[in-house]
């Protein structure tokens, strides 16, 4: 089980955004009436979408008042879920994949860069508190190993001096390209495709 | 090899384009109706006769699961859950499917949801695929456009509404019930069996729950005939499987090919060879990082399908291939492996969330050649301690790939962990947690 605390300073308020609000509304007409309580998880994403990417306890509290559940299930749900930040990571958050398959095709090297680029330690903020970087377990891309998670992109097939690259550019604000760094098509065998070629060459 | 008519994920690389229209053409919501016209029944026979098994990872008959659904629809409606909670080390085969072949999967709901008559599908995709998901909202959206969802979904008199329902990072909510716990909107822990899904499942209702890779094949098999699936691959483990391969190969790639592929094949011909040739081969882990390893001799003659796989004491899982070469420390691999379990337990057992973290540190002390000879009978008497002991199967899933190890390089951890164990030494170390032991020989 991961250790995940709520962030020491906290704003007193939260309130949705007349967007936010509408989102929610949405969200919660998915599911059979009186079953809200299925559409915390979504309003937990929204609350961190307005909130530059992290949920503060106040949020817990006003999610619980309008889905009209108790606020410890919310914070149950909050502290659960490990892509639910509860204390501010920056604009970037950057999620450098270290599973076995990631790792055996060199994760460390990103995890350096990181190191350079960002902060010494993970799940700190960089000095302008643009953002930060973490260690995560598989994000479920392993043919294009080794990746990373910025925000909700992936970046794939990377080295370390790719991940270099694509830190400056966030660190400078601005937004890199997602996708293969290696130039390659999506999950195919780069230039070793043997099945449905004529499809490729149509 | 395969030969590509009989591949069913036409667009895995997406050369033709997800959306409606090359799906069309290829093939997808071509005639749907008449499918359904033929009745429930015929459906869950057809699937029963192809021998489709589940791709999530436990291998159950897709057919016989969807029998399990009541007959009638009670007072309790029915459910189909999708799960894409992909979050298996290794494995990446359903995000293409979300990503590239989408029609594939909502056609697959319409039938499925016609078969166990259910009139709400959710879907749930792990929150990392955030992107991949809204790309198929575009498609669902698509689909209600052209009245293939909604009311009389594509001409079949059948309602039907698909919503997605994100994860939040929780590899436990793969396990069915502790999915169905997640859609409620509680934390991710797996709920006792039984009472099965398919009778009390989401709020309490019939549920049935399918992976996304098994759901996507549906239409085809129905169209091409439950004969024709069951032509491909061998007896009880039939048709086609996107394989996933990963690791160190040349080639990393996902592929559609047979069941009962040779592995040999897979890596060497689609994956381009291992990293510094076949000899450089150390291990392969064949079904996600929950299944066993195999070592480089057995790898030479081993078929990828679930029996042959289980005669190995290994499974086919979901099929992500993890290739680790002699440039690898094996136990490192394994107890980042282990971190990964001891990370991902979700707390409710007591043998998985104590026993996977003393797993993990046990084998960190062991790569690093710090563990004493005794511990290594322990660490399997661990494993053997959660095996079996926990709600769910995350139990076997966290210890059988350490069980593998011991099973296949205990003469490697052997060779580096040779010290005996303090106790012989007769140290009076106060924090040692064997005190009792050193008192009596005082």
């Amino acid at each position: 089980m991961s250790l995940r605390k709520p962030a020491k300073n906290q704003p007193d308020n939260f309130e949705f955004n007349p967007s936010s609000l509408e989102e929610a509304k949405n969200i919660i007409a998915k599911y059979p009436t009186g079953k809200q309580q299925s559409a915390v998880m979504a309003l937990l994403y929204i609350a961190q979408k307005q909130n530059d990417n992290w949920i503060p306890l106040a949020a817990m509290k006003y999610i619980a008042k309008f889905l009209e559940m108790p606020y410890i299930k919310v914070y149950e749900v909050a502290t659960f879920y490990s892509m639910y930040n509860l204390s501010p990571v920056g604009k970037y958050f950057v999620q450098v994949c270290t599973t076995t398959p990631c790792m055996i095709r060199g994760a460390n090297k990103l995890v350096e860069a990181c190191k350079e680029k960002i902060s010494e330690n993970e799940s700190e903020l960089s000095n302008d508190k643009s953002c930060s970087w973490m260690e995560v377990e598989c994000l479920g891309a392993c043919v294009n190993a080794p990746m990373m998670q910025i925000n909700d992109d992936y970046f794939e097939d990377l080295d370390k001096e790719k991940t270099l690259e694509i830190l400056d550019k966030i660190l400078n604000g601005e937004k890199p390209m997602p996708g293969s760094y290696r130039g390659r098509v999506n999950n195919e065998p780069e230039n070793n495709r043997k099945t449905l070629m004529d499809l490729k060459n149509a | 090899m395969l030969k590509d008519q009989d591949r069913i994920f036409q667009n895995l690389y997406n050369d033709l384009g997800p959306d409606l229209n090359s799906s069309q053409k290829r093939g997808d919501w071509v005639n749907t109706k008449e499918i359904t016209s033929k009745g429930r029944d015929w459906i869950i026979n057809e699937i029963k006769e192809s021998q489709l098994r589940g791709r999530g990872g436990a291998g159950f008959p897709t057919g016989l699961k969807w029998s399990f659904a009541p007959k009638e629809v009670g007072s309790r409606p029915h459910y189909l859950v999708i799960n894409g909670d992909e979050s298996e080390p290794g494995t990446c085969k359903d995000r293409d499917i979300l990503r590239f072949e989408p029609h594939k999967l909502i056609e697959g709901c319409l039938i499925a949801s016609f078969a166990v008559q259910a009139h709400v599908c959710y879907i749930y995709i792990r929150g990392e695929y955030f992107i991949d998901g809204q790309k198929l909202q575009a498609a669902i959206n698509e689909a209600y456009k052209k009245k293939l969802l909604g009311k009389n979904a594509a001409g079949t008199g059948w309602d039907l509404d698909i919503y997605i329902h994100y994860g939040a990072g929780a590899y436990i909510c793969g396990e069915e019930t502790a999915l169905l716990e997640s859609i409620e909107g509680k934390k991710g822990q797996p709920r006792l069996k039984p009472p099965f899904p398919a009778l009390i499942g989401l709020y309490g209702c019939p549920t049935i729950i399918n992976n996304v890779e098994t759901i996507a094949v549906v239409p085809t098999i129905l169209r091409r005939g439950g004969k024709w699936f069951a032509s491909l691959g061998r007896e009880k483990n039939t048709g086609t499987k996107i394989f996933c391969i990963s690791g160190n190969v040349n080639n990393p790639c996902n592929v559609e090919e047979e069941m009962n592929i040779p592995l040999k094949e897979l890596i060497e011909v689609h994956a381009g060879g291992v990293i510094g040739g076949w000899d450089n081969l150390q291990a392969v882990i064949p079904g996600g990082s929950s299944m066993p390893l195999i070592p480089k001799e057995k790898c030479e003659t081993l078929t990828m399908d679930f029996d042959s796989l289980v005669a190995e004491k290994s499974g086919l899982g979901t099929a992500g291939v993890v290739v680790i070469n002699k440039d690898q420390d094996i136990i490192k691999c394994m107890a980042r492996i282990a971190r990964f379990y001891k990370h991902e337990s979700c707390g409710q057992c007591t043998p998985c969330r104590e026993g996977s973290g003393w797993m993990w540190r046990m084998l960190e002390r062991m790569a690093k050649g710090e563990a004493s000879k005794d511990e290594i009978e322990m660490l399997g008497d661990v494993t053997k301690q959660i095996e079996g002991h926990t709600i769910c199967a995350f139990g076997e899933g966290s210890s059988w790939p350490v069980q593998g190890l011991l099973r296949h390089f205990k003469d490697e951890i052997k060779k580096r962990n040779k010290f005996d164990p303090i106790i012989k030494e007769n140290k009076n170390i106060p924090y040692l947690v064997d005190q009792h032991l050193l008192d009596k020989n005082a």
